[in-house]
């Protein structure tokens, strides 16, 4: 034991504060660790909101009209194909003695490019959010469940539904209950349209019967293996099937109910039907049930047998999967590794996994005894932070804000994390094996001596070291930025150190 | 292998700084010739083994496949024939054309050891090389690594795939900018980082490796969609003497569940490019080197409801390099019969895709057999025996 006590517990209470800001949160703005050092678990609590977590700042469009966007874009003619038959010089002749298809390329060209533009406006709006809130724990506690429900900008028709995603399905939902989070995550557009939910049919529905289409199972097997119960949980291929058939109807408008429902208001029987049929059927954030493409009849999943249905047959079924044991052990070590180790302590993954289960899944009270834990607070920096959270904590730390998404944009992607685009439904990996490969290193070090030359001018790395570590800034790396040669190199050291590395 | 990558870095930077990179980068290559190369394309997401390798005259791939059949050999956009029955995916001319060399073989159905549709368990077994789940958290191209000792390894991509993770020191590699005037700060981070051995490993095996890149590479910076010119410079980074022997290299987007024809021909021209740019770039080395393409699990057999394919078992994999000897098929051919799909559903396996692997680190890179059924693929030695005569 040290000899004074009283300096321990004030080092333990520093330690605390520090481990509040820059592990559960996203690192520390200048004066923030003094500032929450009062009650560092009071302060996070505080943060734990029955609204869920905060949404970025500006306008951006809901999901109804970005789908409107979309559909627009569709329905304008695509132009002159690029055909490797077709000669460099043939095209400009085609397009130069076309005028109106010319137009016609141009204007898609532009729909296209300004719901990119708002997608990007939107990620920007997110890392300024992360680079200025008082609530980092929020905003990092969204984005463990936003990849928990990966969606990506890998294809194009769910990129320009990330923004709306996580605004509307994900953050609303955080610290709610669990199965309602899954039920507004499965039914948004992003994720229909990533997981091909939207164009499934049933083989014996309506539409089924009268032409050849059939059923896409990707929604339902990443329910089952990423989303709930997970790999281990014994389903087998039966269930998937069935829970894809259930699933069947699960849509998003297509341009045949834009022109019947649109073009013409008022019109036709059949144009009112439709309506009739979006407006009676048409849930929230553009979600449309189909009930010509669902498949009729009950269905098995897990020895659980559901009535035939419409709509609420599949959620009734992702509702018992979200409720299920295996889930809240799955989601309890899935938090513990992505807060506290890349290999937590079991005593941990069990506090977790027990609030979950007496709380019936509320994710404000799973929150909650994360805080409580004692082994969320181990002082040594175990984690290797993403791409997004060095990124996002280099901002706090130099008390700066990305002012453009496009080097914010190449840095992470260089460093391995690109935006809105997870590889797979799986989600961005959470190991420092993941992240911390030698090329991904390199280029952490570029982006280091960049951020660094920029911030070096206005900046004093000695404090900025200990306004950003607090306690947890090492005597090592606290000599090496003293001792540096010049303020960019002691910046760079400070950013590559392994305290901030890490977390 | 560390040591010989810091001491080639040293003497590139000091041969750029004096002008004289070129000629040493000759001499160098000229020294590094005759070591066996290996590389390991992982095509993640469940490549679609019966569009690459098409069984065109099995009678019951037209009736499964409908629109996604890939026409017979001489048809309208047909396949390339392979002969026997089977036929390559038209947008592979380049190994079609190493087929024809004696440079190209093919296994039309193999699978890993455990039956799951999972993409991120099933690459996990292909890439740890277990006999189930979750049985090693280390790569058996690292434990090959291990075994022989020699050769240096090397990952393409700014995150170290899981084949090549493990007790033998590798580096890793990907295109992008570069690390110039950081000796002195790289050296401070080295001391900063004494008791953190992961970043302190990680960031000087990337610096090394980014060194050699801009002094072994010619300097045009590659272009996002250049797969040739990826290929070239992964095959720079294999060459000379302290190039890597073993690269593994991730070509991701093969989970063709919907649209599936459009999406498989831009990867697999994708694909025969990245081949094609190692052929070119590894010159005179070609002749020593071996190339493995391989996925975790095939699609099944019929089409789904959208024009694409589902989760399925048994795949083909492609084994290119002048180092192959030429000879037919490797493994058996199931067929597509009702009957003798696995679950009614997919294309059965025939081969355990560890005996293509264990057959090309025994008789290419020289792993023994005993390591081999032991360490690399612990307890395959009954259930996956190593097969002969591909190198």
């Amino acid at each position: 034991m040290p000899p004074f006590a009283s300096q321990t517990a004030a080092q333990t209470a520093s330690q605390t504060a520090a481990v509040a800001v820059t592990r559960f949160g996203l690192g520390a703005r200048p004066g923030e660790i003094e500032r929450v050092a009062a009650d560092p678990a009071g302060w996070l609590a505080a943060q734990v909101t029955p609204d869920g977590a905060p949404n970025p700042a500006g306008r951006f469009v809901a999901s109804p009209e970005r789908m409107q966007q979309l559909l627009a874009y569709r329905a304008e003619p695509a132009g002159p194909r690029r055909t490797p038959a077709a000669a460099p010089q043939t095209e400009g002749a085609m397009a130069a003695g076309d005028p109106a298809a010319e137009a016609a390329r141009a204007a898609r060209q532009d729909s296209r490019r300004e719901m990119t533009q708002d997608t990007a406006r939107e990620f920007l709006a997110r890392a300024q959010m992360g680079a200025t809130t008082d609530a980092g724990f929020a905003e990092r506690w969204a984005l463990f469940w936003a990849n928990v429900f990966t969606a990506s900008a890998t294809k194009f028709q769910s990129a320009v539904f990330m923004g709306p995603f996580e605004r509307e399905a994900i953050r609303p939902h955080v610290f709610g209950r669990f199965e309602d989070l899954a039920a507004a995550a499965e039914q948004h557009p992003a994720m229909l349209l990533y997981l091909d939910q939207a164009q499934s049919v049933g083989p014996n529905s309506q539409a089924g019967q009268r032409r050849n289409a059939g059923l896409n199972e990707n929604l339902a097997r990443e329910i089952l293996e990423l989303h709930t119960v997970g790999a281990d949980a014994g389903y087998s291929q039966a269930d998937v099937t069935e829970f894809a058939r259930a699933l069947t109807g699960w849509s998003v408008p297509t341009p045949r109910d834009q022109g019947m429902a649109g073009a013409n208001a008022g019109g036709g029987a059949r144009a009112r039907a439709v309506r009739a049929a979006l407006a009676g059927e048409s849930g929230e954030n553009g979600f449309v049930f189909r009930p010509v493409v669902h498949e009729p009849g009950a269905r098995t999943v897990l020895g659980r047998t559901y009535p035939a249905g419409g709509r609420d047959q599949g959620e009734a079924v992702l509702r018992d999967l979200a409720r299920r044991p295996e889930t809240a052990r799955r989601l309890a070590r899935k938090l513990a590794v992505h807060f506290v180790a890349d290999d937590p302590p079991q005593a941990l993954v069990e506090a977790l996994e027990a609030a979950w289960t007496r709380s019936g899944g509320d994710l404000g009270t799973v929150a909650r005894a994360l805080i409580a834990a004692p082994e969320a607070w181990d002082p040594r920096p175990a984690k290797v932070k993403t791409p997004w959270e060095f990124v996002i904590s280099t901002h706090r730390a130099l008390g700066s804000s990305p002012a453009r998404v496009q080097p914010l944009q190449q840095a992470l992607a260089s460093m391995g994390q690109p935006a809105f685009s997870a590889p797979s439904p799986e989600g961005w990996p959470d190991t420092a094996a993941d992240w911390a490969g030698p090329d991904a290193m390199v280029k952490r070090l570029d982006w280091a001596t960049a951020a660094a030359d920029l911030a070096a001018p206005s900046a004093d790395p000695n404090a900025v070291a200990a306004g950003a570590l607090g306690a947890r800034l090492g005597e090592r790396t606290r000599q090496f930025v003293a001792r540096a040669e010049s303020r960019p190199e002691a910046l760079t050291l400070f950013l590559m150190s392994p305290e901030f590395q890490r977390r | 292998m560390t040591r010989s990558f810091e001491i080639n870095r040293r003497l590139l930077l000091g041969g750029a700084l004096g002008g004289v990179s070129l000629a040493f980068a000759g001499r160098a290559a000229a020294r590094g010739a005759g070591r066996k190369k290996l590389v390991v394309i992982v095509a993640r997401g469940a490549m679609d083994g019966l569009s690459v390798v098409v069984p065109h005259a099995d009678a019951d791939y037209v009736p499964l496949r409908g629109a996604l059949a890939v026409a017979a050999p001489g048809q309208d956009g047909g396949a390339l024939d392979l002969g026997g029955g089977f036929g390559l995916h038209p947008a592979l001319p380049g190994l079609h054309a190493l087929h024809r060399a004696g440079q190209m073989r093919f296994a039309p159905a193999v699978a890993i050891p455990v039956r799951v549709r999972s993409h991120f368990d099933a690459q996990d077994v292909l890439e740890n090389g277990g006999e189930g789940l979750r049985q090693q958290d280390d790569g058996w191209l690292n434990r090959a690594l291990v075994a022989t000792g020699g050769p240096r390894g090397l990952s393409i991509g700014a995150q170290t795939p899981l084949i090549l993770r493990g007790a033998a020191d590798t580096s890793s590699w990907s295109p992008g900018g570069r690390v110039t005037g950081q000796d002195r700060i790289a050296a401070l981070l080295q001391d900063m980082y004494v008791e953190d051995p992961l970043l302190a490993t990680s960031l000087a095996r990337g610096l090394e490796t980014d060194a050699m890149a801009m002094i072994v590479g010619d300097g045009t910076p590659l272009r996002r969609n250049d797969v040739n010119g990826l290929g070239q410079a992964v095959a720079r980074l294999m060459t000379g003497e302290a190039g890597a022997d073993v690269v593994a290299l991730s070509v991701d987007g093969w989970d063709t569940h919907a649209r599936q024809n459009a999406q498989l021909q831009t990867r697999l021209a994708g694909l025969d490019q990245v081949i094609g740019g190692l052929r070119e770039g590894l010159g005179g080395q070609w002749a020593d080197t071996v190339v493995i393409v391989a996925t975790e699990f095939g699609r099944t057999a019929r089409a789904n409801g959208t024009q694409g394919t589902d989760h399925g078992t048994a795949s083909s994999l492609l084994l290119a390099g002048g180092a192959l000897k030429p000879g037919g098929l490797i493994g058996d051919w199931p067929t597509l019969a009702e009957n003798r799909l696995f679950e009614g559903r997919d294309l059965a396996p025939t081969l355990d895709v560890r005996s293509v692997f264990k057959g090309v680190l025994r008789d290419h890179l020289g792993v023994d057999r005993a390591a081999l059924d032991a360490r690399v693929f612990p307890g395959s030695a009954a259930e996956a025996p190593a097969i002969g005569g591909l190198v």
